[in-house]
C-alpha cells in the first residue's frame, strides 16, 4: 500500500504543479503540452490512489479522499515534485529529472506480476511518461544549446533542484521490502541507467551535471518543505470547506 | 533560438485521422524548430484522438494562389460541364457505373 501511495503522490502533486502553469505558460502551445502532461499525471494518480485505498483493509479509502483529505504529513511524495513552478526553465529542470525516475520505474512496474493491477496502470502510464521524458529533454537540448541566457538559466535551475534528485534512490524500508516483492524495481540499478541518461542529455545539452552535495530527504516519510502544504491548502480547499462535494 | 515567442516561425499541420486516409490540414501552430511543432501538434490538435499520423510544413514554405486571381484560374472550369461524368448519357446496356 506504501508503494502505491507514493507512485500515487508523486504523480499528484506534480501533475497539481503543472496545472498551475494552465494560462501562464510562455506560449499557447507549451500551455497546453504542459496542461497535457498534468492530466497524465493526475489520471496515473487517481489511479494508483484507488489501488492504495482499496488495500487499506481496516478503513478502506477512495482516491478523493486520499488526495483531498489528507494532511501534507500523511503525503509520501519526492520532496523534488513538490518545489513550486519557478520559472519555465525550473518547471523544466523538474521534470527533467523526475521523468526518467518515473519511466524507469513504470517499466518495470508495468512487467512485474506482484500486482497484476498496478501493472496495468504503469503499462499504460509508461506510454505517457515517455512522451513527458522527450518532451522535457528537448527543451533541455533547446534551453542548454541555445542563448547565452537561457544556458546560463537552465543550468542554475538544475543546481538548484539538484539537492533534492538523491531522495529518488535513498532506498527505505519500503523500497526495499518493495524490490524484494518483485513490485518495485531495484533503486541503485534504476541509479545506473538514470545517471547514463542525465548525463548524456546534459553533454548534448552543453551542460554541466551538478556535483553531488547534501542530500535532501523527508518526502517519504511525511517531512515536506513549505511549499508542500502552500499546494495543498490551494488543492484541497474546495473539499476541506464544502466536504463531501462532488460534481 | 528566439527567446520572443512572436519569433517562432509558423507551422501549418495536417493530421491523418485514419489509416488510408489522406492528412488533412486542421490548423497552424508557433514552434522553434520540427521536432516541436510535431509536439506542439500532437497536444494541440489530436488530445481526443483526432490523429494517427501527423506532418508539420513551415507556413512559409506553402505558395497559396492570390483571390485576386480567383477569375482567371477558376473561373474557365465554369461553362465546361463536359468535364463532369454526369454529362454523358450512357447507352442502357452500360450498367453498375
Amino acid at each position: 500500500m506504501q508503494a502505491l501511495l507514493r507512485l500515487g503522490d508523486d504523480a499528484l502533486v506534480l501533475g497539481q504543479r503543472l496545472g498551475e502553469w494552465c494560462g501562464h505558460a510562455p506560449a499557447l502551445e507549451e500551455d497546453i503540452a504542459l496542461t497535457n502532461i498534468a492530466l497524465d499525471l493526475i489520471g496515473q494518480a487517481q489511479s494508483y490512489l484507488t489501488l492504495a485505498g482499496t488495500l487499506d483493509e481496516d478503513s478502506p479509502k477512495t482516491d478523493d479522499e486520499l488526495a483531498f483529505l489528507r494532511t501534507d504529513k500523511e503525503f509520501q511524495n519526492l520532496l523534488l515534485v513538490e518545489q513550486s513552478n519557478g520559472d519555465f526553465g525550473d518547471t523544466i529542470a523538474r521534470q527533467f529529472l523526475f521523468d526518467k525516475f518515473a519511466l524507469l520505474r513504470a517499466e518495470h512496474i508495468a512487467q512485474q506480476a506482484f500486482d497484476l493491477d498496478a501493472a496495468a496502470v504503469a503499462a499504460k502510464a509508461v506510454k505517457e511518461i515517455r512522451y513527458h521524458a522527450d518532451h522535457s529533454s528537448k527543451w533541455i537540448l533547446r534551453l542548454g544549446d541555445g542563448t547565452q541566457e537561457s544556458h546560463s538559466r537552465i543550468q542554475q535551475s538544475l543546481n538548484n533542484f539538484w539537492e533534492f534528485t538523491g531522495e529518488m534512490f535513498a532506498a527505505d524500508e519500503v523500497d526495499i521490502a518493495g524490490a524484494a516483492s518483485g513490485l518495485l524495481p531495484d533503486l541503485s540499478t534504476m541509479k545506473v541507467k538514470w545517471d547514463s541518461y542525465i548525463n548524456e542529455i546534459l553533454e548534448k545539452a552543453t551542460l554541466v551535471r551538478p556535483e553531488d552535495g547534501l542530500m535532501q530527504t523527508g518526502g517519504r516519510k511525511g517531512v515536506h518543505t513549505d511549499e508542500l502544504g502552500i499546494m495543498l491548502t490551494e488543492m484541497q480547499v474546495l473539499q476541506r470547506t464544502h466536504p463531501g462535494a462532488s460534481w | 533560438m528566439s527567446d520572443n515567442k512572436s519569433n517562432w516561425p509558423l507551422w501549418e499541420v495536417f493530421v491523418r485521422s485514419r489509416q488510408g486516409l489522406g492528412h488533412k490540414h486542421v490548423g497552424s501552430l508557433h514552434a522553434c524548430d520540427a521536432e516541436m511543432a510535431i509536439g506542439n501538434a500532437r497536444d494541440v490538435y489530436t488530445r481526443r484522438q483526432e490523429g494517427v499520423s501527423i506532418w508539420v510544413v513551415p507556413a512559409d514554405s506553402i505558395t497559396a494562389s492570390s483571390p485576386s486571381d480567383s477569375e482567371a484560374l477558376f473561373d474557365p472550369a465554369n461553362d465546361k460541364v463536359y468535364r463532369h461524368p454526369t454529362f454523358y448519357v450512357l447507352p442502357d446496356e452500360v450498367n453498375h457505373m
